[in-house]
């Protein structure tokens, strides 16, 4: 009797035991889900505070151009925005069918006929504007970056290179970019000359003043990186008695890729609002330019397009910091990175 | 055992502050023969690190030198094998990768791929770290981390292996297992050790002598005390052992009595 009862209870103790389990493994897979939409409960709700802030504000200001547009009107530029790309894309194509239709039917008449082909000369939507400043301010950061890595490395290696350009660094990093951008203009219209240019003037413009402010954060950053290496590793490489290549390629670069990276977040964030602010004031084409052409225009439309572009800016400022930690996360062992 | 495989000779060191020289060392001499494992103990401070890091040839002595079978020690070499007290571990390198490392340079023009491959395997097997070759430092624990970094040191061949408090940052249950495998292994290969500790018992289990050492300024050694228990050595039979408490109690009156440390 006894033992059947300790077995009934041993059974019973089991049973829980099992039952425990099965309810903490569920509950943590739940308690995954319940995290995750509390965030983005949390989210949704900043999000929704902001609108209704944001449309109760703005239907209380009246500028010259109308009311300050609410989440309403500037959701309805971005669509119609969108509308007169699609719109514009189709009129090109149109254009383009039109072009080849004419020149073989030239072609056929008389088959040495000459035909010119004439790109089409609509003006850039939207979206051509965005992939302007995109690949603008990347081409910027991709120049800055080679320049930059490899400079802040010697310096991090020799402290003789650093004290002798630290003080060139520290003047240059506070200069505006729009201080650069004369200059830029100038000796670019002065050194590019091409009777088939590759780039456009503007084009160069832009990238080479998004460059000037890229370098800065990133050489200090990778000079940081470099030299402030464990002296534990560098007793390694020293035991070991690794060749300054050896060292320099499997201790020191790898060890201050963390602190590289920094940088050249730090560097494409900066370069990004750089572009901005340097379009608009160049006339050169990119996002900078809707802004100042829309404000110039100055139609009820123009303050919603203008807040479109803000968003937009924001949007794709975010995405680049986005890509830069997904790389960050593949080529770097610190894995402890994340965005902030 | 030949003689003289390593010594250390009127070793003074002197590192310059801002109100001058400041002596960390003063005129210590020590002979070490070859296949013995010698602890250097002693109150923190006290330049047992220093006198490790002159004879891996990190620091230079400022009078008096190191002499490895007869030659004199300027710069660090593998020959002289470190095991750094927290692992210094690349962290972007595996266990496997950090240990080819060292193989690679070592003997990378003598030994062919499989060879190298053999013998990194080879020597993460004596420090039971087969399992796992290839985790990085981050993912696996203090201990194992510190027995891939014996494993390094062991794989370069040393001719002497120098141990800078190589289980001070371990818990006593893992320091203790440590401790075993450290002897297991020293039973085969009989490598050349100076091993620094803070841990009497640990001195007293793992050393054939104990170089006990002064505080400082200019430190040096106050006593040496050899270590006559057969090996090998067992932990918990030691423990009721008289000779063994003797010995534990010669290094405690040295550490506490004549050489206290006064209250900082």
């Amino acid at each position: 009797m006894s033992t059947q009862l300790a077995m009934m209870f041993e059974n019973f103790r089991f049973g829980f035991v099992e039952n425990m389990i099965k309810f903490v493994k569920g509950t943590s897979m739940q308690s995954k889900i319940h995290a995750a939409t509390k965030n983005l409960l949390l989210s949704l709700l900043a999000v929704g505070v902001f609108l209704m802030v944001w449309s109760s504000v703005a239907s209380q200001i009246v500028t010259s151009l109308g009311n300050v547009p609410g989440p309403a009107q500037v959701w309805t530029q971005a669509v119609s925005l969108y509308d007169e790309h699609v719109e514009e894309r189709q009129r090109e194509q149109a254009f383009i069918e039109r072009q080849v239709k004419r020149n073989e039917a030239k072609l056929a008449k008389n088959p040495d006929a000459k035909v010119k082909i004439r790109p089409y000369t609509g003006k850039p939507t939207y979206l051509d504007q965005i992939w302007t400043s995109i690949y603008t301010v990347i081409t910027g950061f991709l120049i800055a970056s080679l320049i930059a890595i490899p400079v802040g490395i010697i310096c991090g290696l020799s402290n003789n290179i650093y004290t002798a350009i630290n003080p060139l660094i520290q003047m240059f990093k506070p200069v505006s970019p729009l201080a650069w951008l004369p200059i830029v203009t100038m000796i670019v219209s002065a050194v590019y000359i091409s009777d088939d240019p590759l780039f456009s003037k503007s084009y160069l413009n832009s990238a080479i003043t998004v460059t000037l402010c890229c370098l800065w954060p990133t050489i200090i950053n990778t000079t940081v990186g470099v030299s402030s290496i464990d002296s534990d590793l560098v007793n390694v490489s020293r035991v070991l008695r690794l060749g300054w290549m050896t060292k320099v390629f499997k201790i020191v670069l790898p060890s201050s890729i963390p602190m590289m990276f920094a940088g050249l977040r730090v560097s494409l964030g900066i370069g990004w609002m750089v572009l901005i602010a340097a379009e608009m004031l160049a006339q050169n084409p990119g996002l900078g330019k809707f802004v100042w052409d829309e404000f110039q225009n100055g139609s009820s439309n123009s303050l919603a397009r203008i807040m479109v572009a803000v968003f937009t800016i924001g949007l794709i400022g975010f995405l680049l910091d986005w890509m830069m930690l997904q790389l960050q996360r593949r080529v770097s062992w610190d894995k402890g990175a994340t965005v902030r | 055992m030949k003689e003289e495989h390593l010594l250390l000779s009127k070793v003074t060191i002197d590192f310059p502050t801002a109100n001058g020289p400041f002596r960390a060392l003063d005129d210590v001499n020590l002979e070490i023969k070859e296949g013995e494992f010698v602890s250097l103990i002693g109150h923190s401070g006290c330049g047992k690190s220093t006198v490790l890091n002159i004879v891996a040839g990190l620091h230079q002595a400022t009078t008096g030198g190191v002499v490895l079978d007869g030659k004199e020690v300027n710069e660090p070499g593998p020959e002289r094998a470190v095991v750094f007290q927290n692992h210094s571990l690349l962290p972007w390198l595996s266990a496997y990768e950090n240990v080819e490392l060292a193989v690679k340079q070592v003997f990378g023009s003598q030994k062919s791929k499989s060879e190298i491959d053999d013998w990194i395997c080879h020597n993460l097997k004596l420090v039971h770290m087969e399992h796992a070759m290839d985790k990085l430092p981050s993912e696996i624990s203090g201990g194992m981390k510190q027995r891939v970094g014996i494993a390094r040191a062991l794989a370069m061949e040393p001719k002497v292996l120098l141990m800078d408090e190589p289980f001070g940052a371990l818990d006593a249950l893992t320091r203790a297992h440590m401790q075993d495998s450290l002897m297991e292994i020293q039973n085969d290969l009989h490598n050349t050790v100076i091993m620094i500790t803070h841990d009497v018992d640990e001195a007293v289990l793992l050393s054939d002598r104990i170089v006990m050492m002064t505080n400082g300024p200019a430190a040096t050694i106050g006593e040496i005390l050899d270590i006559d228990l057969e090996r090998p050595r067992e932990r918990l039979s030691l423990a009721d052992d008289s000779q063994y408490n003797h010995y534990r109690a010669e290094v405690l009156r040295f550490l506490h009595d004549r050489h206290a440390k006064v209250a900082a």
